[in-house]
């Protein structure tokens, strides 16, 4: 697999991730003190890097045929779930990814629970935590499964940090939400290259052999592009007939 | 004690059926089955279907974007 190609997709991958982190963790340190909402990314952040540590030798032993069945599979599923969250945003079908609006909300939350004397703020802690722990699974995920099946985990890994460290940077020096990443723009891309990198890899673990083996991957990433695009443009079709109400955004 | 503990195991469970399958779970099974397609007509007719998959993934893919946007169609018109 291109090196490129793979730090190009743990890097947006990543970095989805990272953005709807931030937010929570920025919600969570502005209200409850930062000292909680940092201890909680700290004990999040070191759960993550034990996943990693086990998880990465362990794939690194599975047969290759078996883990590119399981990887492939894991990978559409993860895929078309973003696909298809971007192509309901795109079409106008699901509102779109609003970090002001889930920081504000966020921020309500945060004030209006109680505050129990000093120390830790355990509520604090636990928006922070959980913020990064949940969206970091996916991070990790996707670092170990590219990472392992390309036979390149230091590249993956590299792809991975360096969103996180952008990131925080950003987040760092505005102090606010990165409201304005093209989040749908960047998940449609992702879930592309995921469903993508998944049909090739669950194809050669069934025992296919792909025309022109890795030439076969722009040819691929092309014809799902089509799919999502008429997918978005029958999407807004439905929309534009009046019948389809506009639902709340999720993760 | 032993309440407490299925009561953690139905959770870890929940979220892995979450994380995983997320909201369509015929969409997962979907890729399940394209997946054994192409392995049975690898192994057991040695036919090379690289064109199963991508059709197969496409197929499951226009399902579940068409299952999330058929339902409002449903809704009846406000009287």
């Amino acid at each position: 697999m291109n090196g490129f190609a793979l730090v190009i997709t743990t890097f947006l991958a990543s970095g989805v991730e990272a953005v709807e982190a931030l937010t929570i963790v920025l919600a969570a340190g502005l209200t409850r003190g930062w000292r909680s909402a940092l201890t909680g990314v700290a004990a999040a952040a070191a759960i993550l890097a034990v996943l990693v540590a086990a998880l990465g030798p362990a794939l690194s032993a599975v047969p290759l045929s078996a883990l590119r069945v399981v990887v492939g599979g894991l990978l559409l599923a993860f895929g078309l779930q973003w696909l298809r969250k971007a192509v309901l945003r795109a079409g106008g079908a699901k509102a779109l990814h609003d970090e002001d609006a889930i920081f504000a909300r966020e921020l309500a939350a945060a004030q209006a629970a109680a505050r129990a004397g000093e120390g830790i703020d355990w509520y604090g802690f636990t928006l922070a935590f959980k913020g990064v722990l949940l969206e970091g699974l996916e991070v990790v995920f996707i670092v170990l499964t590219f990472g392992a099946n390309a036979h390149r985990m230091p590249l993956a890994v590299v792809g991975a940090a360096a969103a996180v460290v952008a990131t925080v940077a950003a987040g760092a020096v505005l102090h606010r939400p990165l409201a304005r990443v093209p989040e749908n723009t960047t998940k449609f891309v992702v879930g592309l290259m995921l469903t993508t990198f998944g049909t090739f890899w669950g194809g050669e673990g069934v025992g296919v052999h792909w025309p022109g083996s890795d030439a076969a991957l722009p040819a691929l990433l092309a014809f799902f592009a089509v799919c999502a695009a008429l997918a978005t443009a029958a999407t807004r079709r439905a929309v534009a007939t009046g019948t389809r109400p506009i639902t709340q955004a999720a993760a | 004690m032993i309440g407490l503990l299925g009561r953690r195991i139905a959770g870890l469970a929940a979220f892995l059926w979450d994380f995983v399958v997320g909201d369509d779970w015929m969409a997962a099974a979907g890729i399940a089955v394209v997946l054994a397609l192409g392995a049975a007509l690898a192994h057991l007719a040695r036919v090379d279907s690289w064109w199963l998959l991508p059709a197969g993934v496409a197929g499951v893919f226009a399902g579940s974007v068409r299952r999330a946007v058929r339902p409002a169609r449903a809704v009846p018109p406000p009287r």
